[in-house]
């Protein structure tokens, strides 16, 4: 029954094949080979990624909860820790953008309250192609209302984000969603099954054949037949989660249960597998007892379903009454379809009939493991390439410098206000959010403390594509940079890893040097990887994506009235730059917008002092000593003053600084010292009496820094070498950076 | 004095509304589950924002067949204050507590972000602490808060004055730019003809702490709890 054409549909190889049937001593039957090919897909068995993931850093005293359960947690004082977690749900979204986003936001929500955490913040990084590309704004619009439909309907704010626009996203955008949620330290609850007999109960929505092989779908490349696999996309129900949430939280607190997992990728197979295995027990069930929305569905079906909103929880006995009442009261059926054993073994049945019969093992610890070929790609030696005397502009050299390119720049949709996306979500639903979205990392209170945390998503694919290990180490910098421009101190990541296919030795050397980097840039700035989530086969047509890695970042503030913004406060005020401009325009936003040119080296980023002023920030901000902090990133110095400056009511800033010398041609040297993408660059202001502390602050920490202006007046005016290069009005400005976006939507409905 | 918070299923606002009659002003307060029958000794009812049972049908449509509106009903016509914020202003239209009806945003997107707000009416007790005329800058989160009144219903809610807010810029002109959702006179909150039952689509909760960036909405719950110490 079981031939070659049927284990290519379900992503099996013939050598995986003969361990299936190795592990089971026969040749498996269809139920079998279904369950085994979610649980050994790339997306549920990180099969290709495990080798080099083990190298990441997961430790630290303030880790609670490392990787391997659905969601890290790590302490934040008060007997409270931060829970949170970073996921992809990029092949859903691309083929149906509203339900793919939904449903991620959903998932990754359910991650963060199995964990016994009360959800409170949320956030996503977001990838999509140029957005005057014709498909663009459709996926955009999609994607956005679906977060915010979801998001704002189960009331978790959504407090920031980021969004690029690249070519290489255009056949595969990046949907990833980050939750953070909030526990006392003996709450958190794990996915675990034990204790022979206990019941193991499914609650939620019911079972329906939406999503069979969503996993296997998250695990190969898009080609122009994927619009078929739309009936694999699952449709969301926010309500129900709602329900579930509050329910959940409810009867975890009454600590009748053992454990608990959510149903996400590989549904029902992946949480009875998993809850087995973590409690070193196992799980048997019947089918026949589980809510179906259809009639006539079989045991692979509902065995490979990923209907959304559902719960497998393993209740203590004794207690089965008390859970029961607790979903009763929501509206919810808790459901016993089956109880803890002994042998180790996932045992399906339908009616009393065993249908399917696997060793915990096989589907979890012994699951195939890949040592993939790696090779340097081809192409890395040629991008790397970059002499600036060079560069032809498209149209000539116009825009190459003055107040043309800032203005380019500020409307370029990657550098643009994101306004026009945040309106459309709930930021600030459950009244913490202290930071709203645009003003830098969002920032949520704790109620009941004189705490907050800030949370920041980051990454650039631009640069990781020019240098796959020096721009992962960027993406944690700049996670880490921004969450301690709050005020915060660092304490943990999440990352997302979104790649092409892993099969090729290019594309799998992107990977191992990503994970490189994100291990050596964690481990000196102390914040380890608490969990997150590996998207392999991000293709379309062969074509694979800029290797993305997202690193969200979660930090404390000690005391959430000293938080810090992004803009200048009061006119007047000194403007202190931290960190040195080398004028490095590899890989810079200045030279794609300007020149369509993506090449050379990114920044050089040394690690050590990264943490140093990292560190100096926090400590600034905690003394208040600072009245803004905004770090340099896409564009450069000059974008990021100007950024400084809006958001004030128009307020503006003189600026002189020094010159760099990286070409001949003077208009690539101004540009360099303008738009220059080095790292580690903070632009703090501060009043006038407080600079000369800053500065001894700054010396005795080694970390560089120079009083370059003062806020006030209403322009923007930045002189190199005494020679003004920059003076437009900060009105014009801000509204050539706030209307960008939204210019490509006006043409819309609405 | 006793606040009365109900919960519907997909209420998402009665913690914040909690928190700000409890943590923030300092009084009582008291969680009204829909399927219960009775108040619980509540002085004041407030319906939070959210997505009453998902909101799938119609904003509102289900949550007033709730067994706690029958309470609520008979508290509001015995004279009792009742304040509906965002979906709660929804739930008291399709309730029949208030008149009028509530479409979809005009720009067919959700909008969260800071409005002004004009105070029309003082002697409601949810804005007695309010000058006539005054400013109020005060978030709004809504996908659904286009009001609307046909033209007679609109004469009427005018004569009697039952506007209560209006949006408007910031200097208090009403200007179709400063208008958030379409709604038919820039009306973002009106009373019933007692004056005890409010609605309003901002979310005055949301405005209470310096820490949230303003403290504009707390004129509404100084409003009604001095009113009720009068009492």
């Amino acid at each position: 029954m079981i031939d070659a054409k049927l284990l290519e549909r379900h992503g099996v190889t013939t050598d995986e094949y003969e361990r299936i049937c190795g592990f089971l001593g026969r040749e498996p039957n269809l139920t079998e080979l279904g369950i085994f090919s979610v649980m050994w897909s790339e997306h549920c068995s990180y099969k290709s990624s495990r080798v080099h993931l083990r190298t990441l850093p997961t430790s630290g005293p303030q880790v609670l909860q490392g990787p391997g359960e659905n969601a890290g947690a790590v302490d934040i004082g008060d007997g409270l820790a931060a829970v949170f977690k970073i996921e992809s749900h990029n092949h859903p979204s691309f083929i149906e953008p509203y339900q793919g986003a939904a449903t991620g936001v959903g998932g990754i929500i359910r991650d963060i309250f199995t964990m016994g955490a009360r959800p409170i913040a949320l956030l996503n990084s977001l990838r999509f192609g140029p957005l005057q590309a014709p498909g663009t704004p459709r996926l955009v619009e999609g994607v956005v209302a679906g977060i915010a439909g979801y998001g704002n309907s189960i009331g978790i704010p959504t407090v920031g984000g980021e969004i690029a626009f690249e070519p290489s996203y255009a056949g595969n955008p990046l949907v990833n969603v980050f939750c953070l949620g909030v526990a006392k330290h003996s709450d958190i609850i794990k996915g675990v099954a034990s204790g022979v007999g206990n019941a193991v109960y499914y609650v939620g929505a019911k079972t329906g054949r939406d999503g069979i092989h969503g996993a296997t779908m998250a695990s190969a490349e898009f080609d122009e037949k994927s619009a078929e696999k739309r009936p694999a996309v699952q449709v969301g129900d926010p309500f129900m989660e709602k329900l579930l949430l509050e329910a959940c939280l409810e009867v975890m607190r009454t600590d009748a249960l053992i454990g608990i997992q959510d149903m996400g990728a590989a549904g029902l197979t992946c949480s009875t597998t998993e809850m087995g295995s973590r409690g070193g027990a196992g799980v048997e069930i019947d089918v026949s007892l589980v809510p179906q929305r259809e009639t006539g569905m079989t045991p692979y079906e509902i065995m490979l379903s990923e209907s959304q909103e559902r719960m497998l929880l393993v209740a203590k006995r004794g207690r089965e009454a008390e859970v029961e009442r607790i979903f009763e009261k929501w509206d919810l059926h808790a459901v016993k379809i089956g109880e803890v054993t002994n042998d180790g073994m996932l045992r399906v049945k339908q009616s009393g009939t065993v249908v399917a019969e696997i060793p915990n093992r096989a589907l979890t610890d012994e699951a195939p493991v890949y040592n993939r070929p790696f090779t340097e790609p081809d192409y890395l030696r040629g991008a790397q390439q970059l002499d600036l005397d060079a560069l032809v502009a498209p149209e000539g050299r116009a825009r190459a410098s003055g107040d043309a390119a800032l203005r380019t720049l500020l409307a370029t949709p990657t550098i643009a206000s994101k306004h026009w996306v945040y309106r459309q979500y709930d930021h600030m639903v459950r009244t913490n959010t202290i930071n709203l979205p645009g003003m830098g990392a969002g920032v949520v209170r704790i109620k009941g403390t004189d705490r907050a945390l800030a949370l920041s998503v980051d990454g650039n694919g631009r640069y990781v594509y020019l240098d796959p290990k020096r721009g992962a180490m960027l993406a944690v910098a700049e996670a880490a940079r921004n969450v301690a421009c709050a005020g915060a101190r660092p304490l943990g990541a999440t990352n997302c890893l979104n790649f092409g296919n892993p099969e090729r030795p290019g594309i799998m050397w992107q990977f191992a040097k990503a994970v490189e980097g994100i291990g050596e840039a964690c481990t000196a700035l102390g914040v380890p990887i608490t969990g997150g989530n590996v998207s392999l086969y991000n293709e379309t047509d062969g074509k694979a994506i800029y290797p993305t890695p997202t690193i969200g970042v979660v930090g404390l503030l000690e005391r959430a009235d000293r938080v810090v913004a992004r803009r200048f406060r009061e006119s007047g005020d000194t403007i202190v730059l931290l960190g040195e401009g080398r004028g490095e325009l590899g890989g810079s936003e200045y030279l794609k917008v300007i020149f369509d040119r993506v090449g050379g080296v990114p920044p050089a980023i040394d690690l050590q002092a990264e943490r140093a002023l990292q560190e100096l920030i926090v400590s600034l901000a905690s003394e208040a000593l600072i009245r803004s902090a905004h770090d340099c990133s896409d564009g450069g110095l000059a974008v990021a003053i100007a950024e400084c400056c809006f958001d004030t009511h128009g307020m503006g800033a003189e600026i002189s600084i020094a010159g760099v010398r990286v070409a001949n041609d003077a208009r690539i040297n101004e540009a360099a010292a303008l738009y220059g993408e080095s790292a580690s660059r903070v632009v703090l202001s501060a009043a006038a009496d407080a600079v000369t502390g800053i500065l001894e602050r700054a010396a005795a920490s080694g970390v560089p820094a120079q009083v370059i202006g003062q806020t006030g007046g209403n322009r923007l005016r930045i002189a190199i070498d005494g020679h003004l290069a920059i003076d437009m009005a900060v009105e014009e400005a801000e509204q050539l950076w706030s209307s960008a976006i939204e210019s490509h939507f006006a043409r819309r409905v609405a | 004095m006793r606040f009365g918070v109900v919960v519907f299923p997909g209420s998402n606002c009665d913690e914040d509304a909690y928190h700000a009659a409890t943590d923030v002003f300092g009084q009582q307060a008291e969680y009204l589950w829909h399927k219960d029958t009775d108040l619980k000794g509540a002085e004041v009812v407030i319906l939070p924002g959210g997505f009453a049972h998902g909101d799938y049908l119609r904003t509102g449509a289900m949550a007033r067949f709730s067994p706690i509106m029958n309470a609520v009903r008979g508290f509001a016509e015995r004279g009792g204050p009742v304040l509906g914020i965002c979906n709660g202003f929804q739930i008291l239209l399709e309730a029949g507590l208030l008149p009028g009806a509530m479409l979809r945003n005009k720009s067919l997107k959700y909008r969260c972000e800071h409005v002004y707000l004009r105070v029309e009416q003082t002697d409601t007790p949810f804005t007695s602490a309010a000058k006539p005329g005054q400013i109020l800058r005060i978030p709004i989160g809504h996908g659904e808060g286009n009001y609307y009144a046909p033209p007679d219903l609109l004469k009427r809610l005018e004569d009697n004055r039952q506007v209560v807010l209006r949006y408007t810029d910031p200097t208090g002109t009403i200007a179709e730019p400063w208008n958030p959702n379409g709604s038919v006179n820039a009306i973002a909150s009106i009373c019933n003809e007692r004056r005890n039952v409010v609605g309003m689509m901002p979310h005055p909760e949301r405005a209470c702490e310096p820490l949230l960036g303003g403290v504009d909405g707390r004129m509404i719950f100084e409003s009604i709890v001095s009113a009720m110490a009068i009492r």
